[in-house]
Order: structure tokens, then sequence, then C-alpha cells
């Protein structure tokens, strides 16, 4: 065994950024891909001294743990207006927020819109699982209609819990933003195509462009009570005709 | 010497910004001054009022109880001030619209018809010029040297031209105040 | 030297140009009565011309607080300013920057309340800033000014007690000093620090990792045993704050047989109240705690030794008497005077109550 692990076998390794913490994420949880990308965009960016990341309150609360760079906690939803204040006293600094669904499009609603609208030149990264998963399987903004969680136990029916809200639509509409897209990492075409993304979104806030919210579609096999690949074909089928991928704006250039 | 002073009326009678005339020509005559107004748009009675004090020495309280010195520019500032003003003090009113005229004779009662002598002048705007006018010939607490100084900090430049105007409406207010 | 000039301005004005002038990286702040006019003149003032100071209308005071949180967990120079029930939505932020360490200056231009309540001046938000206002076991540092001058100078003060202790500063104002204009000296400018010079004065900051480990700002702990731990050691940094960092005034004080204990502009109004009060022969003081917290205790307490009774004025209900009576533990009569919902007690009133309540 030994004898194979010497430099020239080597294939493939995980980003430096991204360290051996054990992650608590459950098996099959969308959130490892993505941090592991993050953390891969940053190095190739050479940008490992001059990130400063801002992680939500849901199950990313931890994203500081794992990505070896300067990281600030904010208050559930709040994660945007920190970014904002940062990126304007530190331009030169890459910054962004790392948000799920009920952080960024419920209880920060306000704050991603207004940080996207004012063309801060940030990034929100908006992990869309359609469910609470830190609390436990509860509904979020964007539940789909007769979906189950412990809030919606019988489904979640239009009048009694509202539609689902699809932010990354919403912030197509703000002349603050310069990139908007969806992504999903289920598998490896779409992990790649969900790097580019945030590589884009990263560069396009470095150069001055304006807001990016990229916004991955993912899987919670806990919260869905599904295992992981039938969590991955349940997003397949459901969620993205609610939420379908692509690029909804791209003003970059890039 | 001190002068507590407080300058009611109506809302865009100008009380506020005479009384800021009027605490800028006490800076520039080096005495202390406060400027309270009573803020926002609903105020108690119904009026605008400001409270100026100029003074000698430190001021202590911006808020006060009495007052040396009363403007009332309207028959509710009337109604509320006329008792306030310090025995032996001061309390100038404008005639117009006045029903129930100032009644107290243990101070001194000066009517000022302001409002009319703008009318003539036919510019509404230097009404508040003309009563700081009569303040200033019953009460000469700053002088109008620096009252004109005042005008020239306090007015943006582009409206220097109107100083001259203004200080004839001092001028004006100082001849036209009649003690009662 | 034209930094010396004496300008007439209102308190929130002064204010603002203290901020420019003591090297403030950043405002944050949404309008409402009465102090809008601190992001009004900021705005008027351009600071990102000439000093580089960032000035942002927030879309909320929620936001603004936690644009305070992000740029002060960087170790920049930050501000907020806001009115009562905006105050009241910043303390989840404030909470969240005293458990990560931040500091921060929070400017509080009282109004009266409770809810929406009114625009004119009160005291009422005395507990909400001296007992921490969020949740948690924390305080933060308070500042009252009494004049204009104190709104400027208090401003470089609360930055510095800020840094040097990494806990958020309030300078608790209300509609009296924000909106009188009177006599000011504004500071001398003081440059803002450069991006090296907070990294090296702030090594717990979130600037970027170069050369070093990197940092997390952070309230959150889910081991209690730690959690417990990072409690204790807030603790001490607020033991160590009540040591050193009392600040008070007393006038009058050598003769008294009373004494008026007043914060703020209810300060200014009892030192009336004591001019005319020892006109009629009443041998009456003033203390002005200008810290509320750390709260003068051991002073008062001093104080009152040789005291007949402390009446304590407030534009408030009765809270800061709280603080008194325990800091006397029940040697002398306290008794309260306050008016409520915006009203500003007059100085006769408060001799009256004087009389009223010892004579």
């Amino acid at each position: 065994m030994n004898d194979i692990i010497s430099p020239e076998n080597l294939v493939y390794k995980k980003p430096e950024l991204l360290n051996d913490t054990h992650m608590h994420y459950c098996a099959g949880c969308s959130h490892g891909v993505v941090h592991k990308l993050v953390a891969e965009v940053i190095e190739e960016m050479g940008m490992q001294e001059n990130a400063i990341g801002v992680s939500p309150v849901g199950c990313s609360v931890f994203a500081y743990n794992y990505i070896d760079i300067d990281w600030q906690e904010a208050a559930h939803g709040r994660a945007p207006a920190l970014a904002s204040a940062i990126k304007r006293l530190w331009p030169e600094r890459l910054v962004f927020t790392y948000q799920g669904d009920g952080d960024m499009a419920c209880i920060g609603t306000a704050e991603s819109i207004h940080a996207l609208n004012r063309g801060e030149n940030i990034t929100l990264i908006f992990i869309n699982n359609a469910i609470y998963g830190m609390t436990g399987g509860q509904m979020a903004p964007t539940t789909l209609i007769g979906q189950k969680t412990s809030t919606c136990p019988y489904g979640r029916e239009p009048a009694l819990h509202g539609y689902p809200l699809n932010l990354s639509e919403m912030a197509v509409t703000l002349p603050g933003t310069c990139f908007v897209t969806r992504q999903s990492v289920e598998n490896v075409a779409s992990i790649r195509k969900a790097k580019a993304a945030i590589k884009k979104a990263f560069t396009a806030s470095m150069e001055g462009k304006g807001s990016s919210l990229v916004e991955i579609v993912a899987t919670c096999n806990s919260g869905w009570k599904l295992p992981p690949v039938k969590a991955n074909k349940w997003m397949e089928e459901n969620m993205f005709k609610q939420y379908p991928k692509g690029d909804l704006k791209d003003t970059t250039n890039l | 010497m001190k002068a507590e002073i407080i300058i009611a009326g109506f809302g865009g009678q100008g009380v506020l910004s005479m009384g800021k005339i009027l605490a800028y020509s006490g800076l520039m005559e080096n005495k202390e001054v406060t400027w309270m107004p009573a803020y926002g748009p609903e105020q108690r009675g119904g009026t605008a009022n400001v409270t100026v004090i100029v003074s000698e020495e430190r001021i202590s309280s911006p808020i006060l109880s009495q007052y040396d010195v009363a403007i009332v520019l309207n028959q509710p500032s009337l109604d509320k001030f006329e008792s306030k003003v310090k025995p032996g003090g001061i309390l100038i009113y404008d005639g117009f619209g006045i029903i129930n005229p100032p009644t107290r004779k243990d101070i001194n009662v000066y009517r000022i018809d302001a409002m009319d002598k703008a009318a003539e002048l036919k510019n509404s705007k230097v009404f508040n010029m003309i009563v700081l006018g009569g303040l200033l010939k019953v009460c000469p607490i700053v002088s109008t040297d620096g009252l004109n100084k005042a005008l020239y900090k306090t007015l943006p430049e582009r409206h220097h031209g109107l100083i001259p105007l203004n200080m004839e409406a001092v001028e004006a207010g100082g001849q036209i105040i009649e003690k009662v | 030297m034209a930094e010396q000039e004496v300008k007439l301005m209102k308190g929130n004005e002064a204010l603002a140009h203290a901020a420019i002038r003591c090297g403030c990286d950043g405002y944050f702040g949404y309008p409402i009565t009465p102090q809008t006019e601190v992001i009004e003149t900021l705005s008027e003032l351009k600071p990102w011309e000439t000093t580089g100071m960032v000035v942002l209308q927030a879309e909320s005071e929620v936001a603004s607080i936690n644009m305070l949180y992000g740029g002060g967990g960087t170790g920049k120079r930050v501000m907020t300013s806001s009115s009562s029930p905006g105050v009241s939505l910043m303390q989840e932020g404030i909470s969240y920057m005293a458990g990560a360490e931040v500091p921060g200056l929070i400017v509080d231009v009282q109004r009266g309340g409770p809810g929406l309540g009114t625009i004119q001046p009160s005291q009422s938000d005395y507990f909400q800033a001296t007992r921490g206002g969020g949740n948690g076991d924390y305080y933060i540092l308070v500042l009252a000014p009494n004049s204009v001058q104190e709104m400027a100078d208090f401003v470089d003060l609360s930055f510095e007690l800020a840094f040097k202790y990494r806990i958020p500063a309030m300078i608790l104002s209300d509609g009296v000093i924000g909106q009188m204009m009177e006599k000011v000296v504004l500071p001398p400018f003081k440059p803002r620090r450069t991006n090296e010079e907070i990294i090296k004065e702030c090594p717990w900051a979130a600037t970027g990792c170069k050369g070093r480990k990197p940092v997390v700002i952070t309230s959150l702990e889910l081991k209690p045993e730690i959690m417990e731990q990072r409690n204790l050691q807030l603790q001490e940094k607020y033991r160590k704050i009540r040591e050193n960092e009392v600040r008070y005034e007393t006038k009058f004080m050598d003769d008294a047989e009373y004494m008026i204990v007043a914060f703020g502009s209810a300060a200014r109004i009892a030192e009336k109240t004591i001019e005319l009060a020892r006109a009629e022969g009443i041998k009456v003081g003033l203390f002005r705690p200008i810290t509320l917290w750390p709260f003068p205790e051991k002073e008062i307490a001093e104080a009152a030794k040789k005291l007949k009774g402390i009446l304590v004025a407030e534009i408030n209900a009765g809270m800061m008497i709280e603080d008194v009576r325990l800091a006397v533990n029940g040697t002398v009569r306290c008794e309260h005077y306050g008016r409520l919902g915006g009203i500003v007690p007059e100085p006769e009133e408060m001799v009256k109550a004087l009389k009223e309540k010892f004579l």
C-alpha cells in the first residue's frame, strides 16, 4: 500500500484549504461537495490569504471549521449585511456568503435582496435543499408543493403554507446582479459546472462587476428521509421542475 | 447678561430660523448659546417653538420653565406662554389674528405688527426678521452688527445679496414695535 | 487653527463631524427621528472622498447592526446611529457582537416609547442599554453625553474603549442633546488606521489570513463546558471595565445635604434645578454618571454618606434609580422624579419634586 503513495502516482487530492476536520454533514449531503468546490476555486484564484467568508445559521453554520480562511459567523439571515460591510471596508478582499434556503430566502430575504440590489461586489452561495436540515426537517421557503416536512406533515399546501419562493428568479430582475445561476452537484458533470459558476461569480466580484447569486439545488437525505442515491433521483425529478438549472442572468462577459 | 427666550408660532412662520439667527448672533459675539427646538410635526399645543438662551456664562438647562422674553406669533402661542414670562420680563406679540390680547400687568408687553409690515414691504419672507428687529430694540441681547455677521455665516453665499434687505427689515422692526 | 474653531451645531451634526475627524472607517444606518441628521450630515460631507470613510444607508436597523458586526469583525472602526425603536431592532446584533467580542459604536438618540411611541425626547432605554439588551450574559459600555460637545468628544472615546476591551460601546443620547444646537469645538483630525496597522493591532480580526492561522469571528460554541469558559472570560473582562472605566461628574457637592443623580439631558435640567433650589437656600448638589455601564456605584455610595436624601431625576418612569438604590443599599432615602412619553421635565417641576419629597 505504502509503495503506491508517491507523488508520481497522485491523480487526485483534496484542496489544501479543506482541512482534515471531520465534517458533521450527513452522508450524501451536498454541503461537503460545495465546500470542496469553494476551497478549490479560492486556491485556484490564489486568494487563500485574501478571502473572508461569512457563514450562516443552519447546517453550514460550521463551514468555518472546514475551509482554512478567515470567517465571520453571522446571525440567522444576516450574512449579506456582514459581507456588504466587509467588502466595502476591504474592497481588495474576496468576500462571499454561504447560506441555506431558510437563511437566505426566509429570515434573511431583505438582507439578500438588498445586498444583491446594491450591487455589492460579493457572491452569495445559496444552498437550496427545500428543507430545514439543522433543526430536523421543517418546512423551508423553498419546500415544494406537496412535499412533506415536520411542519407540513400532510404535504405543503398553498392555502395553508403559501408557495415555494424562487429567490434566484427574483434576483434576475435586480439591476445590481451581474450573475445569477442555478446549479447542482449530484454527478460529475454537474459538479464541474457548479465549480465553473462559483469561479465566475468570485472572479466577477473581484473585477467589480456587481453581485452574484449562485444557487445550488441540493439534497438533504436526512430531512427528506431518503438514501443518497434516491435523494439525487428525487431531486432530479421534483426539484428541477420548480428550480430549473442553468444561468438565469449573466452580464459578466467572463 | 443672560436672556432666556422662547419664540413660538405656527410652523412656516420662520420661528426656528429666527431662533437660529439669534443663536448665531450670540456666537459671533463669543457668548454662550443654546437653541432647543420643540421638533417634529406634531407639537404640544399645535405650535412650533424654540428656546434660545444667550448668556455670558455657561448655560445649564436648555429646557426652561420660565422665560425672560416670549415672542408669540399666534393666539395658541400667546395662550400657552404668557403665563411663563418671568415677572418684569418681556412679551412680544404680533397683533395679526390675536383675538384675546395679553392681560398681565407685571410684565412688559410689546406689540409688533410684523405681518402687516411684511405685507407692506411686499415680502412675506422677511416677517421673522422684522420681529427679530423688534426684539433687539427692546432687548439688545446681541448687536445688529453681530446679527449682520450671523446672516453672512448662516446664509449660503448665493443668498448674500439678500442680506441688506433683511437688515432693512430688522431696522423696520425696531421702528414699529410699540409698548402696550 | 481652523480645527479649534467654535461651531454652532446640533448634537447629531457634531456626532457626524466627529466621526469623520476621529478616523471612523464606516457608518451604517437607517433614518429615524430624532437622529436622522447624523446620516444626512455624513451624506452631505461625503467623507468617502476625503478620509475614505464608508457611509451606507442600510435597508433596516437589523442590517445596520450586522454591517457593524461584519465591519467591526475585520478590525475597522465602524458605527451606527438610531433612535429607540431602531435600537430595539439592533439588539440581536449587539448580543452577537458582545459574544464574538466585536468592537463597534452604537448611538441611541432616545425617543419616548414603548413601541413606536413618540419622536420627542426620553431616557427610557436606560434598562435596555445598561442590561445588555439582547440575549445572554453580557454588558456593553454605555456613555451618556449631556452636551453637544460631549456628543462630539465621546465618539473617539467610545472607539478607544471599544477596541481596548473588544466590546460594543454605546453613546446613549436623547432627542434634547441630538436636536439642540450649542457651541462645540470639533476634535482634531486623526487619520484612519491603514489596513497594515489594523492587521498588526487587531490579530483577532478577520482580515484575510496572510502569514497567520485563519481566524473565526463567532459567538457560537455548542459544547457547554467551553461556552461556560468563554462566558467566564467575558465576565472577567466586565470586572476589569467596572474597575477601570467608571466616569462621572459632581457639582455643588461641597456643602450638599441633598443630591440629584441625573444623566444626559436630565443632568442639564438638574443643574438649573439646583441653581433655583440653592437660591431658596436648599443645599443640593449634582451627581452625573457619565458611564451608565459601568455604573459609578462606589462613588455614589461614598457621596451618599453625608446626605439626607437623593432625588434621581430621569426622563423615564424610574430606571437608573434601581442602580442608585443598589449603590446606597438603604443608607439614604432615594426618590424618583421623571416625565414620560416624550415630555421633558422643566427645572421648576424638579424643584417642586425635591421639596415635596424631602422638605
